[in-house]
């Protein structure tokens, strides 16, 4: 699927990144590496679609691996790391937009849209459903029963 | 000269567009046999316009018509002849083309294969379809005309970007857009319902197996693409929630809906006004998509503002269809008959939860893709809505779709028996629970990610669940003897389903894994340096560079072995392309049962010397492509089921009753 943006990209005279992050950026100590790498993927590539710092090999992506990395060398929390970076680039550079009024209807709306659909098709269709039960099927004639018996006798009938 | 036979070609199928939009529809109105007639030679006489044009443009690249300023701008004389022809469509106008020839080809269909339909129906339908045809083929006249010229002539043209010069990318675009116009047929249909006002079983009948073709092939469509990011673009990682990926998925979901409500319109005559909405919102998104892609708003607002005429005029065509389908349905819908009653907990009911749930989740996307152009325009600032957002929200809506999947087709119609149905599921819940604390256990407890556990107890109640209802319907448990019997005279229908839900259930599995445990190795590496990746040592053996056709590689080669023997020999690239000159790397992957051995070689280093390498092992990616496989199979089996041939003679089955139930 990546490849019909690739198309858009064709046509709209972008240049495609090919490959993440080298290896001479990354961090010796294995499990600051992690965490960078972590940190990373929720970060946007600015000048990429929807591609995170880690996956792209945009310049900027690239400065801002190793601003991730530096911070983290620096000694800095996970939230800290977070906070520098948005501090300077905004919150368009979270891939995971954060929770306040302006994005209320995007963290919402998905469960407002599910609790709506299902009222409306509970008013919809349980109402008819209620009805329904409220009459109840006239009893079976004896020549009824006898068919019935007759059918559930026969195995195949399933 | 070909091609403003092409180009002339478009022009007559417009105009043969236009009188099929209007004079069958006329025609049904007044109840005029001669007029609604007009609409069968019209389809046909249309497609062979449009094929004509379609025609024209492939042997234009075939030849490498320079003069053609579309092949100039995305061809070039070195390609293969493969990617000359697929060069067709790898470009805006092109790929409108096909399109609109997919949209004619849909609407000869109906007037070859609907002998039997209601000629009131079929004639509305083909009108309905025609107008959509209008619509696109003024949009590629008007604003995107693939013949037109170029004078004087390049001696060669610029090139397709070569990461589309791959196999996997060659048959993507034809099978998305299969599956993009399939849903055109539900949507002409449902148009057609709205205005006859009537919508019974025969209409689902007809509606249901191109609803499930154009599933198919969007499936395909969507699996090609994934497929081929997987192993051309070099990082393991096969789906991005990237927009123009969510453009595909979003009538994914809805025509998935739609495909179950049908059935439920087909068996018990409900959910009518509902199938009907669904078939209206599938086409619509599929048009969506088409805006989202074409108009370059993805990329930004101000992009689309910048250079408004394509994108205006799309937005317009997605207005008009869209918007009037919604009024025509405010007005019609009411005055649908009400069909089958059901009570909530109950085949219809279960179909109808996870059709709220599907609806949901397409919403979910859509909300997230459009959500930064909202925000944009109305000035909330710049907001980005990547893979954490969809994940988080996505991912929880389809935990109780799956959980529900497995119940709903063991709940009878009309009423069902929900505990009996869950004590029936004892041995699956058992199983499930078992399977999930084993994962927990075995990712060493928060050692992997804590959703890991619950994606694999959930792939294995879906899996367990359907097979249970598999089991049931042959009897597999009170008569094994007939078993084998009873499964070979099940409809085809029914072991699609099985089919297609286990192949669900598959690639929940694999997507579990892929994602929760996947390993990665980036490093340089000089030739016999090795790295061990998962159990699996990779020794840098050799680099030497190749030459391809019209590229340059550098191809190392890895010996991999595991528990010192020699597992496999794998060769991956890295090519730069010669027109345009751009990079591609080609991954090396070797699959195995429980995931793929995956190696890239990439630039080489310019201090010390030595290859930049990425070594993965990623767990259960090929359950993945095996499950969709199979949920791809289980349409097949499923469309080739004679109930699905309309106007096919019913074979007399008195002799077994089991196959009268579906």
């Amino acid at each position: 699927m990546r490849l019909l943006a690739l198309f858009a990209a064709a046509w709209l005279g972008l240049a495609m990144p090919a490959l993440a992050a080298e290896p001479s950026e990354m961090l010796k100590d294995p499990a600051l590496e992690k965490r960078a790498h972590a940190l990373g993927k929720d970060l946007r590539c600015l000048v990429c679609q929807s591609e995170s710092i880690e996956d792209s090999n945009a310049d900027l992506a690239r400065d801002l691996r190793i601003i991730v990395r530096e911070r983290i060398s620096a000694g800095d929390s996970d939230d800290q790391v977070m906070k520098f970076v948005v501090d300077r680039y905004g919150d368009y550079v979270l891939l995971n937009p954060p929770f306040k009024a302006t994005t209320l209807v995007l963290w919402v709306g998905p469960f407002v849209l599910f609790v709506v659909g299902l009222a409306v098709v509970w008013r919809v269709y349980g109402r008819r459903a209620a009805r329904a039960a409220t009459i109840a099927p006239a009893p079976l004639s004896a020549d009824e029963k006898r068919r019935l018996d007759a059918l559930l006798k026969d195995g195949a009938g399933k | 000269m070909i091609a403003e036979i092409g180009h002339f070609a478009l022009i007559l199928a417009l105009a043969v567009a236009v009188v099929q939009s209007l004079v069958p529809l006329a025609g049904a109105q007044r109840g005029d046999a001669a007029w609604m007639a007009v609409a069968g030679p019209a389809s046909m006489a249309q497609f062979l316009f449009v094929g004509v044009a379609f025609a024209a443009l492939t042997h234009a690249y075939m030849v490498s018509d320079f003069s053609v300023l579309n092949v100039a701008q995305n061809s070039h004389t070195d390609k293969p002849m493969l990617y000359k022809v697929t060069g067709v469509w790898g470009n805006h106008e092109g790929s409108l083309l096909l399109w609109i020839t997919i949209l004619a080809l849909f609407g000869a269909a109906v007037t070859a294969f609907g002998r039997n339909l209601p000629p009131g129906l079929k004639a509305r339908a083909l009108s309905i379809q025609a107008m959509v045809s209008v619509g696109f083929l003024l949009f590629i006249l008007l604003t995107s005309n693939p013949f037109e010229r170029l004078d004087p002539a390049p001696f060669n043209g610029q090139g397709l970007n070569p990461l589309l010069q791959d196999p996997g990318l060659a048959f993507h675009p034809p099978f998305l857009y299969l599956g993009y116009v399939g849903f055109s047929m539900a949507f002409s249909f449902a148009i057609a319902a709205l205005i006859e006002g009537r919508v019974d079983p025969a209409w689902a009948r007809w509606v249901r197996p191109w609803t499930l073709a154009a599933w198919i092939f969007l499936t395909c469509g969507i699996v090609l693409g994934s497929w081929w990011a997987y192993y051309e673009l070099g990082w393991g990682g096969w789906w991005y929630w990237d927009p123009v990926e969510n453009a595909s998925f979003m009538p994914w979901l809805a025509g998935t809906a739609l495909l179950h409500s049908a059935v439920v319109v087909e068996k018990r005559d409900a959910l009518k006004s509902w199938t009907i909405l669904l078939a209206i919102v599938t086409f619509g998104l599929s048009l969506l998509g088409t805006f989202l892609v074409r108009s370059g708003v993805i990329t930004s607002v101000h992009a689309f503002a910048s250079d408004p005429g394509r994108g205006v005029f799309i937005l317009g065509l997605l207005t008009v269809v869209v918007g009037g389908s919604f009024m025509l349905y405010a007005v019609r819908a009411p005055s649908l008959k009400v069909g089958g009653l059901f009570a909530p907990i109950s085949r219809e009911g279960a179909l109808l939860l996870n059709n709220v749930l599907m609806a949901t989740g397409a919403g979910t996307v859509l909300l997230g893709t459009l959500y930064p152009l909202f925000a944009d325009a109305l000035d909330l600032g710049k907001v980005s809505v990547g893979p954490p957002f969809f994940n988080s929200v996505f991912l929880p809506l389809m935990v109780p779709m799956v959980l529900a999947m497995a119940i709903g087709p063991l709940l009878a119609w009309k009423r069902g028996d929900l505990p009996g149905v869950l004590s029936r599921l004892k041995l699956a819940v058992a199983l499930s629970a078992a399977v999930a604390a084993a994962t927990w256990v075995l990712q060493g407890g928060s050692a992997g990610p804590w959703w890991a556990a619950g994606g694999m107890g959930l792939a294995t109640w879906l899996f367990l669940g359907t097979l249970a209802e598999f089991a049931e319907r042959v009897r597999l448990f009170r008569s094994p003897a007939q078993a084998l019997g009873r499964a070979l005279a099940l409809p085809r229908a029914a072991w699609g389903m099985t089919l297609a839900h286990a192949g669900l259930a598959i690639f929940i599995a694999g997507m579990t894994a892929s994602s929760a445990w996947k390993e990665e190795k980036v490093q340089t590496m000089k030739v016999g340096d090795t790295v061990e990746v998962s159990g699996y040592a990779f020794t840098l053996a050799a680099v030497r560079d190749v030459e391809g056709p019209n590229y340059l590689a550098t191809e190392g080669t890895f010996e991999v072995r595991t528990g010192g023997e020699l597992f496999a020999t794998v060769t991956p690239e890295k090519r730069t392309y010669r027109q345009p000159p751009r990079p591609t790397t080609e991954a090396a992957i070797v699959g195995t049962f429980l995931g793929d051995v995956y190696a890239v070689i990439g630039d080489a280093d310019p201090q010390g010397g030595g290859w930049v390498t990425r070594l993965y092992f990623n767990p259960l990616v090929p359950w993945m492509w095996a499950g969709a496989l199979i949920m791809v199979v289980g349409g097949v089996v499923s469309l080739s089921d004679r109930r699905h041939r309309v106007g096919a003679p019913t074979r007399a089955r008195g002799s077994r009753p089991a196959a009268a139930k579906a």
